[in-house]
């Protein structure tokens, strides 16, 4: 198993280079066109970051970050999330730029393999910023009432929030 | 509109708090540190981020992405049984999952987006029950390699920056579950 873990990059970029080649696929400008497109979506992904950076930074020097994580942490620490969590929480279901923000700030903070940071990685990672999806595709549909998407997208995340941190507590 | 309101009241927050903490002068320092941070951040994430870019575009081109299509296939008949007999339908639905599985977020949207419209043509512009189960799926993230996630922390010095795998697809996999669980049981309520 660690091994699968170690080589699981390289693993990943050999299987689809060797599929690719079966296939004859052109392999090399496929990979340069993603890597493009990749580009794009990182500097449509900066102006949001730069603006929301200094906001959590500022919050963070302020103790407004600790007062909140203070305050959260009864109901937090009922559902077994570490409190540094309970803003990321917030912030996740309205804004992946927000979010992105406060989760690496987390983890460069607390550590990348620290418990708070891991989680802090974890919920990232299995979420989405529901109300932006929400309205995508019901404006895109021409959907007026949304009926109960939105309270079962919602308990969607907060089963994510609540599971991200039980997997890290049982599994590291 | 939202996001100048939560940008707003996070700056004046913190200058409320700096003010009662007396953690005044510190406040415009943070500021642009913050500024200078996110450039940083970009920078580190970036290259992995391209390279991920470049290999899902690869597993698209090389039709890896459509056989994971029809993988999905049987069990998104089940989910979607009003839908699964109109191909129409059916197509764009099971791109969007594995466009989602395989992180090529650019292409899911308008996949999932056209299985949307088709879905609430069939039930004359109401959110269906399939419909809110199409926005659930797509709301719970199900992402087999979590790219950003994984160079975010190997940019943070993780030793192993891949060893949440299991625990993000436990946690999304409950997640959707329970997404799911929940939009039957209202639905089951309203009735």
């Amino acid at each position: 198993m660690k091994l699968v873990c170690d080589l699981i990059v390289p693993l990943i970029l050999a299987a689809v280079g060797i599929c690719a080649v079966v296939r004859k696929t052109d392999v090399f400008p496929a990979l340069t066109q993603g890597a493009a497109d990749g580009l794009k979506t990182l500097c449509e992904m900066l102006p949001s970051l730069a603006v929301l950076f200094p906001a959590i930074y500022m919050l963070r020097a302020s103790g407004a970050l600790n007062a909140i994580a203070e305050a959260l942490s009864p109901v937090l620490s009922l559902l077994g999330i570490p409190p540094e969590l309970g803003v990321l929480a917030l912030l996740r279901p309205i804004s992946g730029g927000a979010a992105t923000a406060v989760g690496a700030e987390l983890i460069a903070s607390s550590g990348a393999d620290s418990l708070v940071g891991r989680t802090a990685a974890v919920m990232l990672g299995s979420s989405e910023t529901t109300f932006y999806v929400i309205a995508v595709y019901f404006g895109a549909a021409g959907v007026k009432k949304t009926r109960w998407a939105i309270p079962a997208a919602l308990c969607a995340d907060l089963a994510v929030f609540v599971f991200s941190a039980l997997c890290v507590r049982l599994l590291y | 509109m939202l996001m100048g309101a939560i940008w707003t009241s996070m700056v004046v927050i913190s200058i409320f708090f700096a003010c009662a903490n007396g953690t005044a002068s510190e406040l415009g320092n943070a500021a642009l540190e913050g500024a200078e941070a996110s450039l940083e951040f970009c920078i580190s994430v970036g290259g992995a981020i391209c390279l991920w870019c470049g290999v899902m575009e690869l597993m698209k081109r090389c039709g890896l992405s459509a056989a994971l299509g029809r993988i999905l296939r049987p069990p998104l008949k089940r989910l979607f049984p009003e839908s699964a007999v109109r191909e129409e339908i059916m197509e764009p639905l099971a791109a969007n999952v594995s466009a989602n599985l395989l992180g090529l977020g650019n292409a899911a949207t308008p996949m999932g987006i056209r299985a949307a419209k088709g879905m609430s043509k069939l039930s004359g512009g109401n959110a269906s029950d399939e419909l809110c189960r199409l926005v659930v799926l797509n709301t719970a993230s199900i992402q087999l390699v979590p790219t950003t996630v994984a160079a975010i922390r190997a940019s943070c010095g993780s030793q192993t920056p891949f060893d949440i795998l299991p625990s993000v697809w436990i946690s999304s996999t409950l997640s959707v579950v329970c997404g799911l669980c929940a939009a039957a049981m209202f639905s089951r309520l309203k009735k």
